[in-house]
């Protein structure tokens, strides 16, 4: 790891000041900047420490929303008694994520801000050309190993998955990012990589994220986040859904429902179609069966990720039946 | 010149002062700077466990702490949760009790993983265990048996803590 400076933000204004300097980057759990920094991919000539300033981890949960701030750990909102029973698919995608020890360590604005990567991405001693890491240089991953890219909102340039599961249930309720001077849904605060896959979130520089809102719903109240992977803890998505259900008062027809899909996007991927497919539809395996496979319209295969194309749709349509008492 | 930075760091209730690099990391002060080699440096990039201590008494990674940033917080490593009189933590003691190692490399990083997932609440059944303990790998596989002294000191735990309260 190359040496750099480091400062200890007290201010959130500090922190800002010092993030407008070319090479410097804000350090708050450290769990992706510094294993980045020792892969030889991330080389900060300043570190700007913000995991001191106080009052940046609430945790509130409200009738209309719930606010979290930028610096609360991962754990605390897995953990947290009113995430856990009014917006439990979020809770759930952050117990299933990591291992303890680094949600213990990873904050919530962190967690957004982590890099949408690939393990070419990762060892550039090995794999000189990526978009991403060099932009122009191309995709090591094209004609790779390519069992975890991802098969949705890929691009000639970069077809790294989001690695994420906390943005999937984010983007799936409607969440916003609170950046201080403006407000961002997280459905675009992520962007596709098209062209320019060194550039993963609308984020500039000098801005910090402050923490993040989630209106309340029914349909996040009765909700799910099904990870399907692998190894069964400790691992990322092979392909993961986020689901939120709300039925008439008759019990039987969708009122509400929010899909969105992890593990095989270059973003957090909201499944419109699917939802536009299930509402005002009462809930039966064929219904189920036939908008899950919407899920994957657009996407493209490359190779060893083709499994995906299957996967996905099922674990769709697997949430779905347990929302809906199928299961 | 390397430049350095001044830390006081507050490790097993002791102030240790330490001249560093600001990129060494909590690990590398433990075990090069200040001869604390309990702790152990597996991957040392976040994956195996193996470096496991609590700050502030939650379970962290010291491989991907800076030593910077636990300034002023409290650390503690294995050779600090015996009592000063030696006596072993339950969890150590299970650890003995079950063979729950071969080599014994990452017994450090499961036990100090095991005290903070007894205290969370973590360890009520063997599958919660495992689900909470899979951030600390065992090449050996010894797993059965680290399950069976967790299991196994959280009962006694549960145990000394109910007959402190009666």
């Amino acid at each position: 790891m190359r040496d750099f400076s480091y400062t200890r933000a007290t201010t959130i204004e500090d922190a800002r000041q010092a993030a407008l300097q070319a090479g410097s980057a804000i350090l708050a759990g450290g769990t992706t900047l510094l294993d980045l920094a020792k892969c030889g991919v991330n080389e900060p000539d300043e570190l700007i420490d913000i995991s001191h300033i106080r009052g940046l981890d609430g945790i509130s949960v409200g009738e209309s929303e719930a606010s979290i701030g930028a610096l609360a750990k991962m754990s605390a909102v897995a953990d947290h008694p009113l995430i856990l029973k009014v917006y439990p698919a979020v809770a759930q995608s952050l117990s299933l994520a990591a291992s303890q020890q680094l949600r213990n360590m990873a904050t919530i604005g962190g967690n957004l801000l982590q890099r949408t990567r690939c393990p070419y991405f990762r060892d550039p001693a090995t794999f000189s050309a990526c978009n991403k890491r060099e932009p122009g240089s191309g995709c090591s991953a094209l004609g790779g190993v390519t069992r975890n890219h991802a098969v949705l909102g890929t691009s000639e340039s970069c077809i790294a998955t989001y690695p994420g599961d906390l943005a999937v249930a984010l983007v799936a309720f409607d969440a916003v990012v609170d950046l201080g001077s403006r407000s961002v849904p997280v459905e675009e605060f992520f962007l596709e990589p098209g062209d320019r896959p060194e550039r993963e979130t609308v984020i500039a520089p000098g801005e910090v994220i402050i923490g993040i809102s989630i209106p309340a719903s029914a349909a996040a109240r009765n909700s799910t986040y099904l990870k399907v992977r692998d190894r069964q803890s400790y691992e990322f998505a092979a392909a993961s859904v986020a689901v939120g259900l709300e039925l008439e008062a008759d019990g039987r027809i969708v009122k509400d429902v929010r899909i969105a899909l992890g593990g095989v996007a270059t973003k957090p991927w909201r499944a419109r179609a699917v939802e536009q497919a299930l509402v005002g539809k009462a809930l039966t395996e064929e219904v189920i069966l036939s908008a899950a496979r919407l899920s994957m319209e657009g996407a493209v295969a490359h190779g060893g990720n083709h499994y995906k194309i299957e996967l996905a749709p099922r674990v769709v349509a697997r949430a779905l039946r347990t929302l809906g008492g199928l299961a | 010149m390397p430049r350095t930075i001044h830390l006081t760091l507050d490790i097993n209730g002791k102030a240790h002062p330490l001249d560093v690099e600001p990129r060494v990391t909590l690990l590398d002060a433990l075990r090069e700077h200040l001869d604390l080699t309990g702790t152990k440096k597996g991957c040392d990039q976040g994956q195996c466990g193996a470096c496991t201590c609590h700050v502030d008494g939650e379970r962290v990674l010291s491989c991907l702490t800076l030593a910077a940033q636990v300034e002023g917080r409290q650390v503690t490593t294995i050779e600090g949760i015996a009592g000063d009189d030696g006596t072993l933590h339950a969890v150590q003691k299970a650890f003995l009790e079950h063979d729950a190692f071969q080599c014994g490399y990452c017994t450090p990083g499961q036990i100090m993983s095991a005290v903070a997932c007894i205290r969370e609440g973590h360890a009520g059944s063997d599958a919660e265990i495992r689900e909470y303990m899979s951030g600390n790998l065992c090449r050996c596989g010894a797993y059965n048996s680290i399950v069976a002294a967790v299991r196994d000191a959280a009962t006694t735990i549960a145990a000394g803590q109910k007959a402190e309260a009666a």
